[in-house]
């Protein structure tokens, strides 16, 4: 039987096991949407904004470990869901993102809403797909999941024309995959991985420096297996986070520009860093040249392209993070003995002294102004029980949850970190509760990035994803004016936000749930309101204005010489300025 | 350093812009780049001749490798390979000229392929040395045109695809 192209789409849909689309409709794909409203097995969630459905497609994705699936007109509705792509891109995240086109005839006429789709994404997808025949769609649409999968994963576009959409043409869905030119490499070399085993066990000064990459390929286990066999302690990226047991003594917690002291004195000092999955990012090698300046490294990673862009590698092993820990794990078995604990011992003194001299700190008075990290911790503290999904948007709040919420577990996890996407966070808490409808699913915000998907507010509450946002609201972009006032002199160019909206008005106009925590003695009855309402609740926490993120290491500097609080000129102006105190923003807010 | 690359590719419609991009994206440095279909029609040899130290040049190869539409890449550099550039040079000739730039056409093996009454059209073929020098003999005489082809290359050996898995090279 001939099905229309609107039609394939869906029955690929389905073989994909694809259960939720994000989706807005416009003009050339309304025959899809026509389709897709006479069918159940697909649900779709009608977005405000196309880069909402995107980054909802990104959420869904990352919590899940599958393909996150989005779908757009043409025209706006392609651009605008360029942000997400780009940010799915930098950040490796499997998604098919399917887009409207002019009818194939009239393709270059500069027709009504047409836009290059093909060229507009280029930059930003691994691959991209104009599918020019009905013929060729099933086949176009297997692929685009294949190559969004495996590998190094990432987003892939689908562009349909409208008379694609419409044209009919006999179903069949290939049982697989073949593409000459996309091999991806998923064994190690046997030979590299028998090199790392043995410097592995050399080694007096060793540590795991994890990624992404561990989560993508569900290596978590064989991690724990080869942390714990050989007592090596684990430096975690933004990415990474969750890749290992926060709790876990061997954790030293997030590395980089705003890591914690330990696990970057541990970077700098090591004489072997072990990187898995892990891309040696900018934020965490600091300035290149001084990076690691004893260590040999190893690394593993399934992009080739990874490998030695950033930073020379003694060992590298191009394959797949579980692959290849197992490898590694199996060889170890047999060798490990209790010789390499005593011989790291000496190491591990260290680790402990750095620890303790330099733990994660702030001061949070009885009666004063809120901390935000005492926010985040009571979050983590009060609803770690219930295992939730954490999301945040980009700024100084992204920082201090990923050093205090400590996640247990992977996929847990929602953050933008390659783009530093800000109004990522709220739309990506709204995918991963579409995929686990009975989760907790947080959102930690700052006040600005939220203003920046805010729309989907609407979205959240019509489609009941009852996302909790915690909103660290210090009236501040804050991250700019951390940077303005360690680096421009305190000159706040753009970074004071005003008189914001009053959030808990806000999430009551669209029909959420709206709560403010008014002083620091508040913070956990709030705090346990907001997770026993069924509703997506907003709850605006007006915090200290002027708190910064430590430590930090500035932009181009060295791992071991962080910042570790304001420098003295600074906390002598903040104590004179009469500057606004959050209870008068709150008088503000609430006048 | 200068390398020639030879990468094949499928033969399909947007592929060459991948590969522009990737190089425009990254900032990576195209000296030429010749493409055409090979014996398979479905396939076609890209010869791109690029710069850089070897942790670019790594990159590159990398970088192309990663493209999907991207079947096999050889550095030319890693073995022994025979190139050849055709420019095609339409010099002005007035009467006296033209037994000058005759001359200089049988000492480079070139041919005139056109000639009017006031130009002849010159095909010469060769590595880019041998046109450097034709195009500097022949420029007194007034060129009016000057086109190239950018390099074409092929190994002289079965060439292995360039490695993937990266080379061992000393920290700096
Ligand atoms: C405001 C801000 C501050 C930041 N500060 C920090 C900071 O202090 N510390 C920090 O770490 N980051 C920080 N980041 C994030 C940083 O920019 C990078 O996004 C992050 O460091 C990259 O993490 P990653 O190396 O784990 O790589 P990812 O981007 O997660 O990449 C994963 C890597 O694993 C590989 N891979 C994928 N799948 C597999 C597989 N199956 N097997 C093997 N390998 C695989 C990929 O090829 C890739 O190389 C910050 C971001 C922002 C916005
Ligand atoms: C879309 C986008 N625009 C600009 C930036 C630059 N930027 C990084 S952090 C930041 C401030 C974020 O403010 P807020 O969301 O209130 O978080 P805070 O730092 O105050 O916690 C800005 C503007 C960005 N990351 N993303
Ligand atoms: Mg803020």
């Amino acid at each position: 039987m001939k099905l229309t192209g609107a039609e394939i789409f869906i029955e690929c849909l389905k073989r994909e096991g694809v259960k939720t689309v994000f989706a807005l409709p416009g003009g050339v794909v309304l025959k899809i949407f026509d389709i897709l409203y006479q069918q159940k097995d697909v649900e779709v969630i009608l977005t405000r904004h196309e880069q909402g459905a995107g980054h909802m497609a990104e959420g869904y994705a990352k919590a899940t470990g599958k393909a996150g699936v989005c779908l757009v007109t043409s025209g706006p509705g392609m651009t605008n869901v360029i942000t997400a792509l780009a940010d799915a891109y930098m950040d490796s995240v499997p998604m098919v993102c399917f887009s409207g086109q002019v009818p194939t005839s009239m393709i270059g006429n500069d027709a009504f809403q047409e836009a290059d789709n093909i060229g507009l994404s280029r930059p930003c997808t691994k691959y991209n797909f104009l599918v020019k025949d009905v013929n060729d769609l099933a086949a176009t649409i297997k692929e685009a999941f294949y190559i969004a999968t495996t590998g190094r994963p990432g987003p892939v576009l689908v562009d349909i024309p409208k008379d694609v959409s419409m044209a009919k043409a006999e179903f069949t869905y290939p049982n697989s995959v073949s593409i000459r030119g996309y091999n991806p490499t998923y064994e190690g070399n046997k030979w590299q991985i028998k090199q790392a085993a043995e410097a592995i066990m050399k080694a007096k000064k060793p540590i795991l420096y994890v990624g992404g990459g561990v989560i993508f390929s569900s290596a978590s286990q064989e991690l724990l297996e080869l942390a714990e066999m050989t007592q090596i302690p684990v430096d975690m990226t933004l990415m990474g986070l969750g890749a290992f047991p926060g709790e876990h003594p061997l954790s030293l917690g997030m590395l980089g520009m705003h890591g914690t002291y330990q696990a970057n004195m541990a970077m700098h000092y090591s004489d072997l860093v072990i990187a898995i999955g892990a891309r040696f990012d900018d934020r965490v090698t600091g300035k290149p040249s001084e990076f690691c300046p004893y260590a040999k490294v190893i690394h593993v990673d399934i992009d080739p392209t990874s490998i030695r862009k950033n930073i020379n590698v003694d060992i590298p092993i191009v394959g797949d993070c579980k692959n290849v820990l197992r490898e590694f794990n199996q060889i170890l078995r047999a060798t490990v003995n209790g010789e390499q604990k005593e011989l790291r011992k000496p190491w591990w003194d260290q680790i402990q002294e750095w620890q303790q001299a330099h733990p994660l700190t702030y001061h949070q008075e009885k009666d004063g102004p809120i901390k935000p990290q005492q926010v985040v911790k009571r979050l983590y503290e009060l609803t770690r029980d219930r295992d939730p999904i954490v999301s945040t948007d980009v700024g100084q709040h992204q920082m201090w949850a990923a050093q205090y919420f400590k996640l247990a577990k992977p996929n847990r996890w929602l953050t933008s970190g390659g783009l530093g996407t800000m109004g990522f966070g709220f739309p990506a808490a709204m995918g991963a509760q579409a995929a686990f409808r009975d989760r907790l699913v947080l959102c930690i915000a700052g006040d600005g990035s939220i203003q920046m998907n805010m729309q989907e507010m609407a979205t959240a509450v019509v489609s009941k994803l009852p996302v909790k946002i915690i909103i660290l609201n210090n009236g501040f972009h804050g991250m700019v004016r951390q940077w303005q006032d360690l680096f421009y002199e305190g000159r706040y160019a753009s970074s004071d936000l005003g008189t914001t909206p009053d959030f808990v008005k806000l999430a009551d106009a669209y029909g959420a749930v709206g709560l403010r925590v008014k002083k620091v003695g508040d913070l956990d009855a709030v705090l346990k309101e907001a997770m026993a309402t069924d509703k997506p609740v907003i709850v605006d926490v007006p915090t200290y204005p002027y708190e910064n993120c430590y430590p930090m290491i500035p932009a181009g500097g060295c791992n071991h010489e962080m910042l570790l609080e304001d420098p003295p000129e600074l906390k002598k102006k903040q104590a004179g300025a009469g500057k606004v105190t959050p209870e008068d923003k709150d008088t503000v807010l609430t006048a | 350093m200068e390398h020639i690359i030879s990468v094949t590719v499928e033969n399909k419609f947007g592929v060459l812009s991948r590969v522009a991009g990737l190089f425009s994206g990254r900032g990576f440095n195209i000296e030429s780049l010749s493409v055409a279909p090979t014996l398979d029609s479905s396939m076609s040899q890209m010869t791109i001749v690029t710069s850089g130290d070897e942790r670019i040049i790594e990159q590159i190869v990398k970088q192309l490798n990663k493209l999907i539409d991207v079947i096999k890449v050889v550095d030319l550099n890693e073995t022994e390979f025979v190139s050849r550039e055709t420019a095609i040079i339409k010099v002005h000739t007035k009467d006296a000229d033209r037994a000058e730039a005759l001359r200089i056409v049988d000492i480079f093996r070139a041919n005139v392929i056109d000639s009017t009454p006031s130009t002849y059209t010159i095909e010469v073929s060769g590595d880019p040395k041998k046109i450097e020098a034709i195009i500097n003999l022949l420029q007194p005489l007034g060129i009016k045109d000057l086109v190239r082809t950018g390099r074409v290359a092929v190994a002289r050996e079965p060439a292995r695809p360039a490695a993937v898995q990266t080379k061992k090279v000393a920290r700096d």
